[in-house]
């Protein structure tokens, strides 16, 4: 049953999007989020949904996964939209009560509602077409600079991919643990919420000393494995950027200034 | 300087909570030479873990002296030769293992020392290879038999070109033929490479394997020769809690119970399956 989590969901694929640089992918959508907010008029949101679907069709992930990917803030954007929809003054097209819909009170929950969904949308391609492990890379290098102002950029990177490292063999023992505490007549099913969280104990105990003499020995390794940190260190992987990487640019590039200029135009 | 390791009157003490000092190791006289493959032998808490510790400079002596090719493992400034020099291999390859996929582990220490990507390439690729785990260099370490990670894990130590590998008890948690996969690799090493290599191991047909066999008991040496030499002291290994290699198990009981007197210097099933069938005709 716990085998079936999968931290960030990537999709792995060889697609033109899978290949493009984790660090120019994190820059774009970065891009994207601030255009999103910078758009306004129904071309400049027509323009955004043009990009996203040509991107969720090169990268060859399911329309419906993308779309099964909002389900869980379907309740922040039900709410934007109600709030939206009643607490904008404006030209009074219908009340009851103390309730009035606007005509802009309209507009503005749609516009967020778009706005939110295309936000996520946009976020989930990246963790969708990118591997964990690159997305943890392409920060690190990213954010190398901040290494001179003493952030602690590597550090934060390696307990990152030793996190993602270490999912799968806690999963594994966690199953373990419960298997023997359920031969040991360990219920776990029936009760309140309360007398569940109890029952939860005799599993997060020893998976918590489990996980802890793990970190202990392989730190040990790690250190017999010569690491000291950041200093000195080089890496097997190179990020090259490729063409791919300039035409991703240069067409994202294009269709930001689009929308951002015909958004402020109001179209 | 032919020495790999040597240490003089190594002593290891440590305190409990009642403030009683025990001594895990207590005078170690141990001299291993370049390209020999040395198994340690001994029962829990004979102090072989403790001792292998030594090698690698994560455990410094309480009393004595450990040199590791020459170099003093108690000055902090060698430490990083001395860890190149001597490289370990531990029980547990979950817990040793870094990265999500398998080519990114080996290639961990060589990122470590600052090895060009290239140079990187070429090296983990090359242990990859000597271990038989190429084909699966893309591959996430946590959907691998557990042989299998404990070969990720040698080659990840293999890639740093160590002259001596110590290995701590590698196939503790090892199915049998994960153990053989492993207990192959090593010989090779030994073998092909011309490595120095330390087994720390409790298995007598692991231990067989080996050039030269050391025998712990109590934190000190009780035997040190050949497998040959060492294992047919049956009495002697039984009073140090260890068993002997089942094929001298048989010979040296057919003696006792029938008188047979056989030779019982059985290091292989063929050498014991010759011994019983000349005794039967």
């Amino acid at each position: 049953m716990l085998r079936d989590i999968t931290i960030g969901q990537f999709f792995p694929g060889n697609s033109a999007v899978h290949r493009v640089d984790p660090r120019v992918k994190i820059v774009l959508v970065i891009a994207m989020i601030v255009t999103l907010f910078l758009a306004g008029g129904p071309i400049s949101y027509g323009l955004m949904i043009a990009y996203l679907a040509g991107i969720i069709k090169i990268s060859g992930i399911r329309f419906h996964m993308v779309v099964r990917g909002l389900r869980p803030i379907l309740i922040i954007v039900i709410f934007t939209a109600v709030l939206n929809l009643f607490y904008t003054p404006g030209d009074i097209l219908w009340s009851w009560g103390f309730l009035h819909i606007t005509r802009q009170g309209i507009f503005a929950a749609i516009e967020m509602v778009l706005r939110i969904m295309l936000l996520i949308i946009g976020a989930s391609m990246l963790t969708y077409t990118t591997s964990p492990i690159d997305l943890t890379d392409g920060l690190e290098r990213l954010l190398g600079p901040l290494k001179k102002i003493r952030v602690p950029v590597h550090e934060l990177s390696m307990m990152m991919s030793i996190a993602l490292r270490f999912i799968p063999t806690l999963i594994e023992e966690t199953e373990k643990i419960i298997a023997a505490q359920k031969a040991r007549g360990a219920d776990f099913e029936s009760g309140n919420i309360l007398q569940r969280a109890k029952a939860m104990v005799p599993i997060l105990v020893p998976l918590f000393i489990s996980a802890i003499r793990r970190a202990d020995e392989l730190a040990t390794a790690m250190e017999c494995r010569l690491y000291r940190g950041d200093e000195g260190r080089t890496r097997m992987k190179q990020l090259k950027t490729t063409r791919v990487d300039l035409l991703a640019v240069l067409v994202s590039g294009a269709v930001f200034a689009a929308v951002i200029v015909l958004g402020r135009m109001g179209m | 300087m032919s020495e790999m390791i040597k240490t003089e009157n190594l002593v290891y003490a440590y305190h409990d909570e009642n403030g009683n000092a025990y001594f895990a190791l207590n005078g170690i006289d141990l001299h291993i030479q370049r390209g020999e493959f040395v198994a340690v032998l001994g029962h829990n808490g004979s102090g072989k873990s403790t001792l292998a510790g030594h090698f690698n400079a994560i455990r410094l002596p309480t009393g004595g002296k450990v040199y590791v090719d020459g170099m003093d493992t108690a000055g902090e400034d060698k430490l990083y030769d001395i860890r190149r020099t001597c490289a370990m291999v531990f029980q547990n390859p979950d817990n040793q293992i870094v990265a999500t996929v398998v080519e990114e582990d080996v290639a961990f220490a060589l990122e470590n020392m600052g090895v060009p990507p290239m140079e990187i390439r070429r090296r983990v690729d090359d242990a990859l290879k000597a271990v038989g785990m190429y084909e699966y260099r893309s591959h996430a370490p946590h959907k691998l038999s557990g042989g299998q990670k404990q070969r990720v894990a040698i080659a990840g130590v293999i890639a740093m070109m160590p002259r001596c590998i110590v290995f701590d008890e590698p196939t503790a948690m090892l199915d049998p033929s994960g153990r053989k996969e492993v207990m192959r690799v090593i010989r090779e090493l030994n073998e092909r490479f011309g490595i120095t290599v330390i087994l720390i191991t409790h298995h007598m047909d692991e231990a067989v394997q080996a050039g030269r066999v050391v025998v712990m008991h109590q934190g000190r040496i009780l035997m040190d020769g050949v497998p040959r030499e060492i294992f047919t002291q049956v009495d002697a290994l039984r009073r140090a809690s260890l068993s002997v290699p089942q094929t001298i198990e048989v010979l040296y009981d057919l003696n006792a119970q029938l008188d047979a007197q056989l030779p019982v210097g059985a290091m292989t099933v063929d050498e014991c399956a010759d011994i019983l069938q000349k005794f039967l005709q």
